[in-house]
């Protein structure tokens, strides 16, 4: 029990120590400083040649979106189409078929916004091509594109006014060359040596020791797996992602997959403090992050080593803690450790079945989607961090009667309004999905969809309605995980997260930009006696207190239906 | 708009090649020198492959030690958990009959001796571990069947005991696979 434990400590730990060198890194990559990858230059100049774009041409933020929204939309029709079509296209050595409409519309979404939500499995789902030139790719480059938005978003508040703020292209193609495409090397390396699998060749046909026919699935997962962890992207190559013994196959393997997660976001709070100068402020910022991690992690990591009730009064030992779902290399304590970092992180690789997890544990998981942004994602997360900030900027105002600024910035009306309209955006399209697919359950019951709404739950009572609002929070976090008993391959599911996705990840990138640039833009005003100074204690804790509260009063309701109302049930 | 999607178009073309071809070309290439070539580390016994070392196999003759119960009955082309609720009656119905028929095999046992890992499907459906304390029940019944000595099969679990990482991390493990197959040459 104990070498468990340590086991998280260590690998948070590791976590760190390997972080914050790479925030310090990050910042000089995107500040155009001198570093030692500097010799991957002439690489990055041929991109630039073949794509025909100049790096020196400066964007305003609005620029900058135009060009973020065009090229995510040339990979949504490309990726579409490949999907359907995938049966008719080479590396198909396990003969899959082509993709439905729905399905193809909700996979392509999914991985062009970085959420990885599978309404396919792995093994049958998708072609070697596919896995590779739709899913894996965009990992690449939906991570990629969160993270040229944060730094726009850097950008405009390192200078004291500016409306230059960089070239996308530059930042896009830095994210790729300087960050996850080497970081993703190393790691697939690391993978195959511990077993992962490399080659191409399709699934393998044995005889097993007491005399089973077996056919075993396979394909060249390395590469992928690597990189879904560092893009905080979290599709899996097969269909239960890093619990598969070849995806994730040693305790060892799966704390580089948990560090590989946290790697980046982490990375990027650091990287924000030195490159507009304030590195106070990204303390601060990284203080309630690791505080609200905290908060999520040691209940769920109780609440795991504590075990079933129902199965501990059937009076079996369960020393270990609650196993269903779980593999016996991990463990339920990090495979706890793993679930909160998944769901704060908006990663979406699991180690363990959620839905098969401890009431309470669902209930903090659920609420680390929905808060999204301790750490939060490749680039996003600071981005969602940054609109609770900005609330927290006004409420502080209105309570000292001073007109709210930040970073020497006056905030206004207009910035409230978008802050304000992308904070209730999600609670919006999560609530209202959860209770439109709640409505179809109880009234439609017998839709004649591919799976009929009344075998779409896996699990009866208050469960099953924790299984439909996991899908719709994770949907519009971006994350990707799953209460995978829900039978989601059908046009009710496909569609309507399809939406969700979509709306849940542009919105909320472009929200904070434009509040960011239309800050930038404005006159700076020196600091004074009277300033609302971010970078304090008292401010972190506001923000918190910000976070805390909307969450709260936005999802506590919906919370309680679910998870809670499972949990009195499963204690009494 | 037009030099952006020109752009965009010509950018994702040049990545592909990158990302999609080289990059895991490169990574294939270093598969190759990894003890299964990158296919995976397959298991032999007298010339034949008979599995995967990582993926755990369907084990129910009584000679043999069990692994978990697996949701998709150790389907290796098609992983899966049981994703059952905690709360879930039928699904504690069946964790029920689980301790039942392990009881009926290991009849010298008492509820309290059973692991909740031996009775709970895993989360791959392919978990190729038990913990120690689940094989440590089988081993009076896996000395019987076999006429072996009791002594002389709980010394080969011994063996088989995989601990934490370094001594400090992680929990203890035991492959199944290979606690078998070690008990397949202990007979000759």
């Amino acid at each position: 029990m104990n070498t468990e434990l340590f086991g998280i400590v260590a690998t948070y730990l590791l976590t760190l120590v390997l972080a914050i060198p790479l925030g310090k890194y990050l910042a000089k990559v995107f500040a155009g400083e001198k570093v030692w990858t500097d010799f991957l230059k002439p690489i990055e100049s041929g991109i630039y040649k073949l794509s025909g774009i100049n790096p020196k041409e400066e964007m305003n933020w609005k620029q900058h979106m135009k060009a973020l929204m065009t090229i995510n939309l040339v990979w949504l029709v490309y990726g579409f189409f490949v999907l359907m079509y995938q049966d008719k296209l080479p590396l198909n050595p396990d003969g899959n078929p082509g993709m439905t409409p729905d399905l193809a519309f909700n996979s392509i979404i999914s991985f062009v916004v970085n959420c990885n939500l599978q309404h396919y499995s792995g093994e049958s789902g998708v072609t070697y091509l596919t896995q590779h030139f739709v899913m894996m790719f965009l990992q690449f480059v939906s991570a990629a594109t969160g993270i040229a938005a944060a730094v726009v978003f850097f950008k405009a508040f390192r200078d004291k006014t500016s409306t230059n703020l960089g070239n996308f292209w530059e930042f896009f193609v830095k994210s790729i060359t300087r960050l996850l495409l080497p970081l993703s090397l190393i790691m697939a390396i690391i993978l195959a040596f511990s077993g992962t699998p490399t080659s191409y060749e399709g699934k393998d046909k044995l005889i097993s020791l007491q005399g089973d026919t077996v056919n075993v699935s396979r394909g060249p997962a390395a590469a992928f797996v690597a990189i879904k962890h560092l893009g905080t992207n979290g599709g899996g190559w097969f269909g239960t992602n890093s619990a598969h013994p070849l995806e994730n196959p040693s305790y060892i393997t799966n704390s580089v997959e948990l560090i590989a997660q946290v790697l980046i976001p982490i990375a990027m709070v650091i990287a924000f403090g030195i490159f507009i100068r304030r590195r106070k402020l990204s303390w601060m910022i990284f203080g309630v992050m690791t505080i609200g991690m905290l908060l999520l992690l040691i209940p769920t990591v109780s609440s795991e080593l504590g075990g079933n009730p129902a199965i501990a009064k059937m009076g079996v030992s369960q020393l270990s803690g609650a196993m269903e779902g779980k593999e016996v290399r991990f463990g339920p304590a990090i495979s706890g450790y793993w679930s909160t970092v998944t769901t704060i992180i908006s990663t979406g690789s699991v180690n363990s079945m959620h839905d098969s997890t401890m009431p309470l544990t669902g209930f903090w998981q659920l609420l680390g989607m929905m808060i999204n942004s301790f750490y939060g994602g490749c680039g996003v997360g600071m981005l969602n961090y940054f609109i609770y900030l900005i609330i927290a900027v006004f409420i502080s105002g209105l309570m000292v009667g001073r007109t709210p600024e930040f970073l020497g910035h006056k905030v206004e009306a207009r910035e409230i309004k978008i802050a304000a309209l992308i904070t209730l955006l999600s609670p919006f399209l999560i609530l209202a999905g959860t209770a439109i697919a709640s409505f179809v359950v109880v009234n439609h019951a017998d839709a004649a969809w591919a799976v009929q709404p009344k075998s779409w739950l896996n699990n009866p009572g208050f469960h099953g309605f924790s299984e439909m609002l996991y899908e719709m929070t994770s949907s519009n976090a971006n994350n990707g995980s799953g209460f995978e008993g829900l039978g989601d391959n059908n046009v009710f599911w496909n569609v309507s997260t399809g939406f969700v996705l979509f709306l849940g990840r542009f919105l909320p990138i472009i929200g904070p930009i434009a509040i960011a640039g239309l800050l930038g833009a404005k006159k700076h005003i020196p600091e004074s006696a009277g300033t609302l100074k971010a970078d304090t204690l008292t401010f972190s804790l506001m923000t918190f207190a910000v976070i805390i509260v909307l969450n709260a009063l936005s999802y506590f309701p919906a919370l309680t239906l679910g998870p809670l109302a499972e949990y009195f049930t499963l204690i009494k | 708009m037009k030099k952006y999607i020109l752009q965009s178009l010509r950018l994702t073309a040049v990545l592909l090649v990158l990302l999609c071809v080289i990059y895991p070309l490169i990574v294939a290439f270093a598969g190759k020198l990894t003890k299964g070539n990158g296919g995976g580390e397959k298991i032999t016994k007298n010339g034949q492959v008979v599995g995967y070392a990582l993926l755990g196999q369907s084990f129910t003759k009584p000679q043999y030690f069990w692994g978990r119960p697996s949701a998709v009955g150790y389907k290796a082309d098609g992983s899966g958990g049981s994703n059952k609720g905690p709360s879930n009656p039928d699904y504690l119905k069946e964790v029920n009959s689980r301790i039942d028929s392990l009881l009926k095999y290991h009849p010298y046992l008492k509820r309290s001796d059973i692991p909740a890992d031996m009775v709970t499907a895993s989360g791959s459906g392919l978990d190729p571990n038990i913990s120690v304390e689940g094989a440590a029940i089988q081993i009076k019944r896996v000395a019987m069947y076999r006429k072996l000595n009791e002594q002389d099969v709980a010394d080969l679990v011994k063996k088989t005991v995989k601990g934490p990482v370094l001594g400090l991390f992680g929990p203890s493990s035991i492959n199944v696979l290979e606690l078998n197959i070690a008990l397949d040459n202990l007979k000759k």
